[in-house]
């Protein structure tokens, strides 16, 4: 396979990013996934299940939908990629309904997942109740008090949730409780990665769940405005899977301006911020190489976001490729800002975005646009969990 | 000869490899406990670099590595800690840790400092084999240091193989597929063990996670040149006013 910008080499590497630092004891469980990911994936009665599902239980294509009001107020036109319409309120169910199809065809019969906002979380328990299949998810114990809607639909599904006490007390400290239970469980588990993160193959594969997205994104855009292409393709990122999804088809398309936006909490420089690519350097997190929030001794510092699910001090290898190699331009938006495009979106267009996404619509903000640009924003998923953050600025 | 050899060479059944955090259960306590330690029978000191996200380690060495952490140990710190340590601490020392805090440091640099203060091998779970072997095992070498990797009851034989080939001082024998200081049990051990053995390793096996009292340690040492005992030891000294009394109470335990 040719190595591109969203095609990893063998060893899972984009660039000088990526790969599989992974202790011994997940060894057998990551080279069985590196063996047989594509082949599976690649299977015409995988994608079967896969395009079925996506389509009756997920509810794609999702719409993209022309933003009149916020068009006329950036003196552009805008699209919204509606993945906040997704089952379950966010393209997080992308992942999570490829990768159960994968664990059901690898026999196992346990899942376990990491949160941060909680939508990861809800998707997995979603599709676990789908399949019937015991799932545990780990979520960190500040995630738990600010998510509180998320743990409730998670328990409702009938999956126990586990808090992770260490560290922060949020997504990165979820994710190692995570991989450390697949340590403890090696024979019958399979550990659903939420984003674009992770040893080998998880990036890629995470990626290639969720490239859904820009694949309809081309079609429509088509039927919409003639073209294929947008001028630019906007999306938040933490771990960045709406971003790997929203950029995976025009990756290659030197025309499309690719716009990635991190959470910079109070501040790219306030010491209390996520946006890993301004503040990052290589180092080795959760299993691979990639740019990592760290103090000079290599300690993983504790990020901040408003938003649970920005609120992570690495980013995926291919993203970090993107930004070393300068394929993608990379923004941040404060907490602040967050909130007012969360604010502006909901009465411009009648839509409340998840926190997350609001970063997204921030960024649009400090750019330039011509006014026959096509810009496309991953409207990754909808703020029904963050009304409790809303209520507070009503 | 190197110290590891020569200590395979002297004894090669019942071999104490004892783990410890370095700047734990003080900053400046880490020598004390490795004299501690060598005084009352550790056969070889494991001395771990604590790091903010130790994945391959269950919650008592987790807290061990936030208390150091939070004591203000870093690997300088750690190296200038350790730079006379030749002059007291004479069985085989091994450093354990993640690889970022190391890369941050810079590898070479590392290598360089530890053999200078006369560490002889290194454990980095989270570096795998084609990381060694494209990269970073070659900087060791040439520094002199040995390299321990990691085995577990699902290692495939052609791949404990393969890994006892790139290692030297001893193997790593993981007893069961677990963080460190689990309490799964030590029976289907045996099978494993035994298979290990009949499969003519070069490198002596030393057993770890779970090892806690003289019951597993004999267990291990049953089947395998010894054992390695982390969470138990951390455990022991965590409230200690004395910890060469802690260090001699423990060790007696699992020795006598």
């Amino acid at each position: 396979m040719t190595v591109t910008y969203q095609n990893p080499d063998t060893h899972g590497y984009y660039g000088a990013f990526g790969g599989a630092f992974i202790p011994e004891m997940l060894h057998r469980n990551v080279a069985e996934l590196q063996s047989k990911y594509l082949k599976i994936m690649a299977d015409p009665a995988f994608r079967r299940d896969q395009d079925a599902l996506l389509r009756d239980y997920v509810g794609r294509p999702t719409p993209l939908f022309h933003a009149l009001r916020l068009s006329e107020k950036h003196g552009t036109r805008i699209f919204l990629k509606r993945e906040d319409l997704c089952h379950t309120g966010a393209h997080k169910i992308n992942n999570t309904v490829g990768q159960i199809l994968l664990a059901e065809r690898l026999g196992r019969t346990r899942i376990i997942a990491e949160t941060g906002a909680g939508q990861h979380g809800v998707a997995t328990a979603t599709v676990c109740a789908l399949k019937g299949l015991e799932c545990i998810v780990y979520m960190g114990e500040k995630d738990i008090e600010r998510q509180a809607p998320n743990v409730a639909r998670m328990r409702m599904l009938g999956a126990k949730v586990v808090p992770a006490l260490s560290g922060s007390r949020t997504l990165k400290d979820a994710t190692n409780e995570a991989i450390r239970d697949w340590i403890n469980h090696p024979d019958d588990t399979h550990y659903i990665i939420g984003s674009v993160v992770g040893p080998h193959p998880y990036p890629d594969m995470v990626a290639r769940f969720q490239s859904v997205i820009s694949a309809e994104i081309r079609k429509q855009l088509l039927e919409k405005t003639g073209s294929e292409l947008p001028t630019h393709i906007v999306a938040c990122v933490g771990g960045g899977s709406n971003a790997a999804g929203a950029f995976y088809h025009f990756l290659d398309e030197p025309d499309v301006s690719i716009v990635a936006v991190e959470a910079a909490g109070h501040g790219v420089h306030s010491g209390m911020s996520a946006a890993t690519t301004q503040l990052g350097k290589p180092g080795i997190l959760h299993g691979s190489r990639s740019l990592l929030m760290q103090t000079a001794d290599g300690q993983v510092i504790e990020p901040h976001s408003i938003s649970a699910g920005l609120d992570y001090p690495g980013i995926g290898p291919m993203h970090a490729n993107l930004f070393e190699t300068g394929r993608g331009i990379f923004l941040s938006a404060t907490d602040e800002e967050a909130i007012a495009s969360a604010f502006e979106l909901s009465r411009l267009e009648g839509i409340i975005p998840a926190l997350e996404t609001a970063h997204a619509f921030s960024a649009l903000d400090g750019m330039r646009f011509k006014e026959d640009d096509c810009v496309v924003v991953c409207l990754s998923g909808r703020g029904d969990k963050d009304l409790a953050t809303y209520m507070q600025y009503l | 000869m190197k110290r590891s050899e020569e200590l395979f060479l002297r004894k090669n059944n019942r071999v104490l490899n004892v783990y410890c955090t370095a700047g734990y259960p003080q900053f400046d306590s880490t020598l004390e406990v490795m004299k501690s330690l060598q005084a009352h029978g550790a056969d070889i000191i494991e001395l771990g670099m604590p790091y903010s996200d130790p994945l391959a380690d269950g919650p008592v060495i987790q807290q061990s590595s936030m208390d150091a952490l939070a004591n203000g140990m870093t690997i300088a710190a750690l190296f200038a800690q350790l730079r006379d340590m030749r002059k007291e601490i004479h069985i085989p020392v091994i450093l354990m840790g993640y690889l970022n805090p190391v890369m941050q440091y810079g590898f070479e640099r590392f290598c360089q400092d530890a053999a200078m203060v006369g560490i002889d091998g290194l454990i980095l779970p989270d570096l795998p084999e084609f990381e060694f072997e494209s990269v970073y095992g070659p900087v060791m070498q040439r520094h002199g240091l040995d390299f321990i990797f990691l085995v577990t009851p699902e290692t495939s034989e052609a791949r404990v193989k393969k890994l006892d080939s790139l290692s030297t001082g001893f193997l790593y024998v993981v007893s069961s597929s677990s963080t460190t200081g689990s309490d799964k049990q030590m029976d289907p051990v045996a099978d494993y063990l035994k298979r290990l053995k009949g499969y003519g390793l070069r490198n002596p096996l030393l057993v770890g996670f779970g090892i806690k009292d003289k019951a597993s340690f004999d267990a291990a040492c049953t089947y395998a040149n010894g054992a390695v005992i982390g969470s138990a030891y951390i455990r022991a000294i965590s409230e200690a006013g004395d910890i060469d009394l802690a260090t001699k109470e423990f060790l007696d335990s699992v020795l006598h």
